[in-house]
């Protein structure tokens, strides 16, 4: 390797003059500069990718007050909620959490799979709608939380409540409300599975989209139809991948916040029915930031919610994507 | 009685169906959220709200606009995208130009997919502690970081597609001409320039419509942003604190903010597809 070093220049005229200059063999130059470079690119990399290591710490770190005074089983399946007196039970907002994230993955999955499938097998306007639901998915989630306050909240306390109230919920008590506001787990649940639904759609497709086209003509050729070819073989083939997007879309919806948090309510209580307020992990951390400097061991307690989402939606994207990737290395989404 | 083709030629029918009703249903719910943020906001739109800073009382139903909503979004959004731009440029040079189809790339690529998950909540919160460790307030400065690592991934991810589209030929007669892997990594941006615009764009409009990563980290304020250092407002809160109050008329103004965003969203995104064709005259292909 050439060392840059200052060297005596004469020019043509004839003045000499002291200066740095690149060695006459411009090679070792432009190698030094790509070994820099190397050294310097590959610190950022590996920086970045540790910052998940480093946000895990640091949330850790702050959890640790009460970690360390509480046993995570106690925390996690408490239901005592009293800041104030110094009791954190996580359990209903872990709930609250888990049932706006399953209704919303009940209402969205179903629709994202068959819509996929006719994006993927049956039409070719796939070109016109994929562009079109991805730029509805770009939409910011306070709109969708505004639609759903304007919108889901009035349809669910005027129509879908009474309505359910009366048929089902005479049967069975989750169907039943006693909550006339709308505010609450079904309406929070139908926003959220407004805005995962473009995300499942995408990535179920993709996987859909990458099936060879051979296995499709040798399924046809033996006579089945285009729906068995969809069901038998283009379904079964994806299937891993097809749970994978599930898996991620569950665990996007699971950390959303604000839209949620607009239309769900905020009561703290473990939610009986579809129609009761709820209030997941991410509302509170949103919502108690203001105050969680004065009471003591409350900063702790909202950094263990935020270490718990993380720790649900690192659990869930490690092992979706490393399917995904397993799938189709080549064109891993 | 039905014979069993009629049976299959039903099953095809009937899935076909549900298929097209479930494509609509979302289509048409998608479009209705558009539908009723058009109408309930554009009533309540006035050219005062787009000029006027909100001065004191705004939230008590009083005069002014949502200028400093929306002056502080782009400036939230312009600094955070830039902050990540220069920390995820080299991350995708070093991936391709460097590394290139290792599997230390894929397991690169793996970490940042898993960084993209993390909802923006957790970052706020990191955020949050990081600014609590070297003594910050809430302020423009907090909020760009903190979006800066929300925006990371999509745009280190983003441009990675975009230079896998690159044909391998390209890369290998770039090699035979010489060239170190540094300068293949120049090569490399021009080739995707058109590209990397559209990652740029798409990661600007995720910083305007995030909300949960600034909530702790940018404050909040009625001022327009004057320094780094002072809180500054964004167009997300902007609308949820609107929508918050008791007063219909200022809710109504949370219509017509959040109109605003969806507007300046949809655009953003637009001209994010567009680009990739417009500018890709150049592109060798």
């Amino acid at each position: 390797m050439n060392i840059v070093q200052p060297r005596i220049l004469t020019d043509r005229i004839g003045t000499a003059r002291t200066t740095f200059v690149i060695p006459r063999n411009r090679q070792g130059w432009r190698y030094w500069k790509d070994a820099i470079a190397s050294q310097g690119m590959g610190i950022s990399t590996f920086a970045a990718c540790l910052l998940i290591v480093v946000i895990a710490g640091a949330l850790l770190d702050r959890a640790w007050p009460i970690l360390s005074v509480e046993s995570p089983k106690a925390l996690v399946t408490s239901e005592t909620w009293h800041p104030i007196k110094g009791q954190f039970g996580f359990w209903p907002f872990i709930a609250s959490s888990l049932y706006v994230t399953l209704i919303a993955m009940a209402l969205a999955v179903p629709a994202a799979l068959f819509s996929a499938m006719y994006l993927a097998e049956y039409t070719r306007l796939r070109g016109l709608i994929k562009p079109l639901v991805d730029l509805l998915a770009s939409i910011p989630s306070v709109v969708y939380g505004l639609w759903g306050v304007l919108f889901v909240v009035p349809l669910v306390r005027d129509h879908i409540g009474p309505a359910s109230n009366d048929t089902l919920g005479q049967i069975i008590p989750f169907f039943a409300t006693n909550n006339p506001t709308g505010y609450g787990l079904l309406a929070a649940g139908f926003v959220l599975a407004i805005m995962v639904f473009p995300f499942v759609m995408s990535v179920t497709e993709e996987v859909f989209h990458s099936v060879p086209q051979e296995m499709r003509e040798a399924s046809l050729a033996l006579g089945a139809t285009h729906w068995e070819t969809t069901k038998a073989v283009v379904l079964r083939k994806s299937l891993p991948g097809v749970i994978a997007a599930v898996v991620l879309g569950f665990s996007r919806a699971f950390g959303e916040t604000l839209a949620v948090l607009m239309v769900v309510g905020n009561v703290v209580q473990v939610p009986g029915s579809l129609f009761d307020a709820a209030y997941p992990l991410p509302a509170l951390i949103a919502n108690n930031y203001g105050e969680m400097m004065s009471i003591p061991l409350y900063d702790s307690a909202l950094m263990t919610a935020a270490l718990m989402l993380l720790i649900v939606v690192l659990t869930f994207n490690i092992g979706a994507r490393l399917v995904l990737v397993r799938l189709n290395p080549e064109t891993a989404a | 009685m039905m014979n069993r083709r009629q049976r299959r030629h039903l099953e095809e029918r009937f899935f076909k169906g549900v298929m097209r009703l479930s494509l609509f249903l979302a289509l048409g719910v998608l479009g209705l959220i558009i539908v009723t943020v058009t109408q309930k906001g554009i009533g309540s739109l006035s050219w005062s709200m787009l000029t006027k800073s909100s001065e004191g009382g705004f939230y008590l139903g009083k005069e002014g606009g949502i200028l400093n909503a929306i002056v502080g979004s782009l400036y939230l959004a312009a600094g955070a995208t830039a902050l990540a731009l220069v920390l995820g440029l080299p991350v995708v040079f070093y991936l391709h130009a460097y590394i290139g189809k290792s599997s230390l790339a894929n397991a690169v690529r793996l970490a940042f997919d898993v960084l993209w998950g993390i909802p923006s909540i957790v970052y706020g919160a990191f955020g949050f502690i990081l600014m609590l460790m070297i003594g910050m307030r809430a302020s423009l400065l907090g909020g760009i970081i903190t979006l800066a690592l929300v925006e990371l991934p999509i745009l280190v991810r983003t441009m990675d597609e975009v230079m896998r589209m690159i044909p391998h030929e390209l890369t290998e007669s770039t090699y035979a001409l010489g060239t170190t892997r540094l300068e293949l990594a120049g090569i490399l941006l021009r080739q995707t320039l058109p590209g990397l615009v559209t990652a740029v764009l798409l990661a600007f409009g995720r910083g305007i419509g995030d909300a949960a990563a600034v909530l702790f980290t940018a404050g909040y304020t009625d001022n327009m942003p004057d320094s780094l250092m002072r809180p500054v407002a964004s167009l997300p809160l902007a609308i949820f604190f609107q929508l918050s109050t008791p007063f219909p008329e200022v809710q109504a103004r949370a219509y017509a903010s959040a109109l605003v965003l969806t507007i300046l969203i949809l655009v953003i995104s637009l001209l994010a597809r567009l680009s990739l064709r417009a500018l890709g005259r150049h592109v060798i292909r």
